[in-house]
């Protein structure tokens, strides 16, 4: 293989060109499968976060079995067991209804975990101090634990984040046309890898700030440890 | 507001036979406890004698094993009572401050003037400006605790208690946790309190504190009040020898 | 036939199971393998990078950066894709295991320097100063005095990102390597029966269910004190 080779495999513009409008409507639907997909593991995983707090073994331990269970399920499994297994119990889901159930039962369980870390990392004294002036549990909750439950894991919730909108390339294995399928169309029409480059270049171009601001906090966070 | 005023108010807190149990630990042993109106008291006694617990008992921060509790009329161990409408008319202040780190010192005190009593943001904002007044702190409205000093931290922390105008304060080593040249600010503001009539039970090492403003001094031993009386009689006379011991002990330093 | 009926005779129909439980068992050998030598080369690979950035050669470590960031921002079934149907392209060609092993080995090495530089620079100077002091040398104040001290430090973050990097194995799938999944999902396809999934998807809990709790062990045996 010959640097030319490489150059036109991987980097021909005219490929780009052509290939340039599917990949931008990828692009979109990866954007608009992200704003589905966080939310609705940030709630599910907010709903975890304050189940964990009710100190009930009954409540607890299902919750634990629950929480584990989707953390050892490769998110890509749960996904095709929701896509290609539902319709064999008569329940037809739809490719985007498919990653809305797998992606908020998986990053729920995530973001569950981020969050109820949060949580106890708030000295109790804040809890008494708000219940002595009467505050009622759910009041403490939103106005002083959570608040500061957020803020001590953000770098957490950020790295979280950034795996959720990662994670939604797998979206293409059930069809779904999102960026990573769409640079696989425009692939396998021309038999030129440019537009899986270009949609690589896409994610860092997109992630990398991301990355550059995550690992500040994190550094920041190790060292503050000690 | 000297230990010779005679004290004919209501009892405005009754515990009878107060016990606490943590799992296999007997930490309180039948405490018996009447504060009257405008009454201070003072508790005392080695660390791990209960008195935490007992004045977290006060307010059901912790769960009594045995015994009832009433203040202000309410039965606080009782099903029926709402907890919180309890909680507003018993202040508590900790040995750690415990102000919420991401408020200001306004927003610490507005916070359950809003949410418990239900007021709008200007109410509540201008009845914490008040209470923050009282503590000599309104000009650090908009500071976070961080921006505090341990000693302002305190005094918001008193502020926040008493803006929800509760009838008896409880104050948990509230100079504990502060250098010694800020504990001056905070005795002076529980010192203005008490002379406003609040009733208050402070438990502290401020001996001079005690001296000067309690009107009733306990010796809290092992879980139980081994004994009690006015100041003069507590740190002059006492009958106990664990009491003559630990106060000798605090003397010393 | 009642809906009960019609659910076990779908997701847990025994004559399917006997058929493909060879099938998924294999792949459960090969998935283990795959995770296995991915845990090898990518943190081998990751302390290298972080040794190498300690030397503290600028042109270096600019490069050690971008490639943590690159493999950090990028999704790896961005990255596999790329291997696998794009170096065709250009003549050469990977089998399916070595392109996902490639992938994520790349993804856990960025992860893996990061957690370990992060655990290097959170061991104080006054530790490098005082071995230095007494006469170590560079590289052994760092394998002696820094190393294990970082090491300690790096245990629940890197069994974590280890634990979800491996489960990455799944993403194998997509190129045609017959690890669980991918066996599990031919095995539907031939059998028009979703029980092969299920299988699947048991095995995978099987598999990870203990990791998840050994993550959640070693996450309080070796939690930083704050
Ligand atoms: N939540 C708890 N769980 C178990 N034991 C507890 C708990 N809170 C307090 N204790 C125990 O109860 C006993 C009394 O504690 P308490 O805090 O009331 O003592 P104290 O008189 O306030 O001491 P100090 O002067 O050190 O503050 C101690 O032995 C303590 O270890
Ligand atoms: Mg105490």
């Amino acid at each position: 293989m010959t640097f030319d080779d490489f150059l036109l495999a991987f980097f021909s513009l005219d490929i780009l060109r052509q290939a340039w409008p599917i990949l931008w409507s990828g692009f979109k639907i990866t954007l608009l499968l992200s704003a589905i997909v966080v939310p609705l593991g940030v709630i599910g995983g907010t709903v975890l976060a304050l189940l964990s707090t009710v100190r009930s073994r009954w409540v607890r331990w299902p919750l634990i079995a629950w929480v584990d269970l989707f953390r050892a399920l490769p998110p890509l499994v749960l996904l095709v067991f929701v896509y290609a297994g539902l319709p064999f119990a008569g329940i037809e889901v739809s490719a985007i209804g498919a990653v809305a159930i797998g992606f908020f039962l998986n990053t729920g369980a995530y973001y569950g975990e981020v969050l109820r870390a949060g949580i106890e990392s708030v000295p109790r004294g804040q809890l008494e101090a708000a219940r002595s002036t009467g505050l009622t549990r759910w009041q403490t909750m939103a106005h002083v634990v959570l608040p500061q439950a957020v803020r001590n894991v953000l770098p957490d919730l950020i790295s979280n984040t950034l795996e959720v909108v990662k994670l939604t390339s797998i979206a293409s294995v059930v069809a779904l046309p999102e960026l990573l399928f769409q640079a696989r169309q425009a692939q396998s029409v021309t038999y030129n890898a440019t537009p899986i480059m270009a949609a690589a270049v896409i994610y860092f171009l997109l992630l990398w700030p991301v990355v550059r601001l995550l690992s500040r906090l994190e550094n920041r966070q190790i060292a503050g440890r000690r | 507001m000297t230990a010779a005023t005679p004290i004919v108010q209501a009892p405005i807190v009754q515990a009878r036979g107060i016990h606490k149990h943590f799992g296999a630990l007997h930490v309180l042993k039948g405490v018996d406890l009447v504060v009257a109106e405008r009454e201070l008291v003072f508790v005392i006694g080695p660390s791990g004698s209960g008195k935490s617990t007992l004045l977290r008992c006060l307010n059901r921060l912790e769960d009594p094993s045995g015994g009832s509790i009433t203040v202000d009329g309410i039965d606080m161990l009782d099903r029926g009572t709402d907890i919180n409408k309890a909680r507003q008319r018993i202040g508590m202040v900790f040995q750690s401050f415990n102000l919420y780190p991401h408020m200001t010192a306004l927003g610490n005190v507005a916070l359950a003037l809003r949410k418990v009593l239900g007021l709008d943001r200007p109410a509540a904002e201008a009845r914490a400006r008040a209470a923050l007044e009282r503590v000599h702190l309104a000009d650090r409205a908009g500071h976070y605790p961080g921006q505090l000093s341990g000693g302002q931290q305190q005094r918001v922390a008193i502020a926040r208690a008493i803006a929800l105008e509760p009838r008896v304060m409880l104050f948990d080593e509230p100079t504990s946790a502060l250098d010694p040249e800020l504990v001056g600010g905070v005795l002076a503001a529980m010192r203005e309190l008490r002379e406003s009539g609040m009733t208050m039970v402070v438990v502290s090492h401020e001996m001079g504190f005690a001296k000067a403003a309690a009107d009733r001094v306990i010796f809290m031993d092992d879980g139980r009040i081994l004994e009690q009386g006015p100041p003069a009689a507590i740190f002059g006379n006492p009958q106990h020898e664990r009491t003559r011991a630990f106060i000798g002990q605090i003397e010393r330093h | 036939m009642t809906n009960w009926d019609r659910f076990l005779d779908s997701f847990f129909n025994l004559r399917v199971a006997a058929e493909y439980l060879p099938k998924i068992i294999e792949g459960f050998w090969l998935t283990i393998l795959l995770a296995g030598c991915i845990i090898l080369a990518g943190i081998a690979a990751g302390l290298a990078l972080a040794v190498v950035r300690s030397f503290a050669i600028r042109p270096l470590n600019w490069l050690i950066i971008f490639l943590v960031d690159l493999f950090r921002a990028l999704p790896p079934l961005v990255i596999i894709a790329l291997l696998y149907f794009g170096l065709p392209a250009a003549g050469l060609s990977l089998s399916g295991f070595a392109a996902a092993w490639l992938s994520l080995s790349l993804v856990l090495m960025a992860f893996t320097e990061e957690i370990f530089w992060a655990g290097i620079t959170a061991v104080p100077k006054g530790q490098w100063e005082a071995a230095r002091s007494t006469g170590l040398r560079f590289f052994q104040t760092l394998t002696l005095v820094v190393l294990p001290q970082a090491l300690r430090m790096t245990i629940p973050p890197l069994t974590n990102r280890t634990i979800a990097i491996t489960k990455g194995t799944a993403l194998a799938s997509v190129v045609a390597v017959p690890d669980i999944l991918g066996a599990a999902q031919a095995g539907v396809s031939f059998s028009f029966n979703p029980t092969p999934l299920t299988l699947g998807a048991i095995a995978y809990v099987v598999l990870f269910f203990p990791v998840v709790i050994l993550g959640r062990w070693v996450e309080t045996r070796f939690a930083w004190k704050r």
